[in-house]
């Protein structure tokens, strides 16, 4: 296990040393520079600020030099944002940021098992068809439209939450349930097939014959058969639910990283952009490399032979 | 059948089970009738998709929902079996009636512990305290020979091999001391070995719980040593049934004979077995007359028109088949059968007293405990 282990955290260091190398050179093939838009600066004003912030200096140089302050945790000062330090940046923006993920991801995750559930017991019938629409929606409907759509029925029309902004609790209610479409919508689909496939195996038959319920059945020995193969699905649905909570914070003028990104871009903040990337670079590694441990926590199959080997 | 209706434990009645299929209506169960004494061992013995599982699955309810039940009746405890609700047929499953399947591999729940597994019967039925019914499977799980039960019992089901397992699945079916227990090709999916230890163990494991067993199988050999009484079913009919020597030594179906024929012994000498020719029917439509006739060489012309109805042999041996009419010419059987009913002869000597043959028919007779797991 141990051994294990170590192999993956040096590919982890790889794959986030790959991330960062990439990152850094397709950014600086944007075009246009962080003064673009300041048409009153002169040729030396400009001059002065790219040799403050090492920008006159080979694109090679600052790779290096910028990637020896990524290694110390430094990840430079802000064009835009007031020259502060990216971290503190982040730090500040990310609560908002996870606060939604979190929300969606539970929220999602939990109603499409229950979704997905009962459309496999109930297979076949209008309960299946209906559920099976709603989730063929909810995956081709991209979350930026759901988000429009909530805003301006629930919000607007209605009345019942807040159109944008952020403050209480009532405010982060229509972006999660925007950002919530996709990982229910995969979950459920998820679900109902593994459901199946579990409900027509001999154990269920043998448990059948044992004299349980059908809840009995379900709740016992289908439900946390169908469960385990979750687990993989939960990296592939951070991804998703990164990629959207970029476009939907911004609808929502919800004051996260998403929205810090798209700007950050439109603007070649170099520092931020690289530090954002990287946060959710690392995000990402850590929540697969969290879901292959803990599949192999919950799944005595390979939880054994993990200790083995 | 015979009756004697206060033995008698199960008593299935004319039972008729229909398919609803794409294709069709399939008559799965063509009226079948049998019954199952307190303590005795029935085997139904017949092909792939003759209708033994369909029957057995229906004594708990257990068909799939496109099962419809046609017509008849299954007697259990003077009440029918298919008049009960749901609700009902869980309180029977697994507690009066409980059930072996064929694979062991794939019959335990890959995610819960064995000892839950096993305990799960007598927590639904008994209400036990989870403490007491754990230390029930721990008793269970010794009395299946499962060795080092102690620690065992917190394994999964992964952690076994194929026997191990197939000892398991017995504990779980036996823990709550069913008056029934319906085997479905227990032996099947193993390995020939472990098929004797796992025979073995039932025989011993019915006499010390006392239980009655049906017995289903497609394999004669595996019947021998296990069953009193044998049915034979083809294409959703039961042929012949009788005792076990009366199916062995004195069959009367061709197809009995076929299957027997088809079933290698300690006699067979030439290197090749012979096969019964031909498909079975298909079901979507069965065929006017007697199913068999068609892969028959011994059919007569009233074969194809009429179904032959059950002739006595015995008191308790019946077949249904024309040859056994007194109109039918005298049909000379295969020669290992002409052996068999010639040994079947000798048995029954002068003052009417039962000898068996000294050869055993079956591997399930002679064994012994070195070879076990």
């Amino acid at each position: 296990m141990a051994k294990y282990l170590l192999k993956r955290l040096f590919y982890l260091i790889l794959t986030l040393f790959l991330i960062a190398t990439i990152t850094f050179f397709m950014m600086k093939l944007l075009p246009g520079t962080p003064l673009s838009n300041e048409s009153k600066l002169s040729h030396t004003q400009i001059q002065m600020i790219y040799h403050t912030y090492g920008l006159d200096k080979p694109v090679w140089q600052q790779y290096l030099i910028y990637l020896a302050g990524m290694v110390r945790g430094n990840f430079g000062l802000s064009f835009q944002f007031d020259n502060q330090p990216v971290s503190y940046l982040l730090a500040t923006r990310m609560p908002a940021s996870f606060q939604l993920g979190i929300q969606a991801m539970i929220v999602g995750v939990l109603l499409g098992i229950i979704v997905g559930g009962i459309a496999a017991i109930r297979r076949n019938t209008w309960v299946d068809g209906t559920m099976t629409v709603i989730s063929i929606l909810m995956i081709s409907i991209p979350s930026f439209v759901l988000a429009i759509l909530l805003q301006y029925y629930i919000g607007l029309k209605a009345g019942a939450f807040p159109v944008a902004g952020w403050g209480n609790f009532s405010y982060t209610i229509l972006p999660t349930i925007a950002l919530a479409g996709s990982p229910f919508a995969t979950t459920a689909r998820f679900i109902r097939t593994e459901m199946v496939d579990v409900m027509s195996s001999d154990y269920i038959e043998l448990a059948k014959a044992k004299g349980l319920t059908s809840t009995g059945v379900v709740y016992h020995h289908a439900l946390r058969n169908s469960l385990i193969p979750l687990i993989t699905l939960i990296g592939p649905l951070t991804v998703n639910l990164m990629t959207g909570s970029l476009v939907v914070e911004n609808i929502f003028a919800v004051p996260g990283i998403g929205e810090q990104f798209v700007k950050s871009i439109t603007t070649n903040d170099y520092p931020t952009i690289m530090g954002i990337t990287m946060m959710y670079s690392v995000l990402l590694v850590v929540v697969l490399l969290i879901t292959d441990i803990v599949y192999g926590i919950v799944d005595p199959r390979i939880r054994l032979q993990g200790g083995r080997s | 059948m015979e009756n004697n209706d206060t033995e008698n434990l199960i008593e299935v009645k004319n039972l008729k089970i229909n398919f609803d299929t794409y294709a069709g209506k399939v008559k799965a169960i063509r009226d079948v009738s049998f019954h199952l004494k307190k303590g005795e061992t029935l085997a139904i013995v017949g092909e792939s998709g003759s209708g033994k599982s369909v029957t057995t699955r229906s004594l708990m309810g257990l068909n799939a929902d496109n099962a419809e039940i046609a017509g008849g009746q299954i007697m259990f405890h003077g009440e029918d079996v298919l008049k009960k609700s749901e609700k009902e047929m869980q309180q029977i499953r697994g507690k009066d009636i409980a059930m072996i399947f064929q694979d062991p591999m794939t019959s335990l729940d890959p995610t819960m512990k064995i000892g839950r597994q096993i305990a799960e019967p007598l927590i639904i039925h008994n209400h036990v305290s989870k403490k007491q019914a754990m230390a029930q499977a721990l008793e269970m799980l010794k009395l299946v020979g499962i060795t080092d039960a102690e620690h065992r019992i917190n394994d999964y089901p992964h952690q076994f091999s194929g026997g191990m397992r197939q000892r398991i699945v017995i504990a779980i079916a036996l823990i709550c001391y069913p008056e029934v227990l319906i085997a479905d090709e227990p032996t099947t999916a193993l390995d020939v070995t472990i098929q004797a230890q796992i025979l073995k163990l039932m025989k011993e494991l019915q006499e010390k719980i006392e239980t009655s067993i049906i017995f289903i199988t497609h394999d004669l050999g595996v019947v021998a040593g296990m069953a009193d009484r044998i049915a034979v079913m083809y294409a959703g009919k039961i042929v012949e049934y009788g005792t076990v020597d009366e199916i062995f030594y004195n069959p009367q179906h061709p197809y009995t004979w076929g299957l027997l024929n088809s079933m290698p012994t300690l006699d067979t000498q030439s290197g090749e077995l012979s096969a019964i020719p031909g498909t079975p029917p298909d079901l979507l439509d069965p065929p006017k007359g007697d199913a068999f006739a068609a892969r028959n060489p011994y059919a007569l012309k009233i074969d194809a028109e009429q179904e032959p109805p059950f002739f006595k042999v015995s008191d308790t041996h019946y077949a249904a088949t024309w040859l056994l009419d007194p109109r039918a010419e005298k049909v000379t059987p295969p020669e290992a059968i002409a052996k068999r009913q010639a040994q079947w002869a000798k048995m029954h000597t002068d003052d009417g007293e039962l000898v068996r043959p000294a050869t055993p028919l079956n591997t399930a007779d002679n064994l012994d405990d070195s070879d076990r797991e």
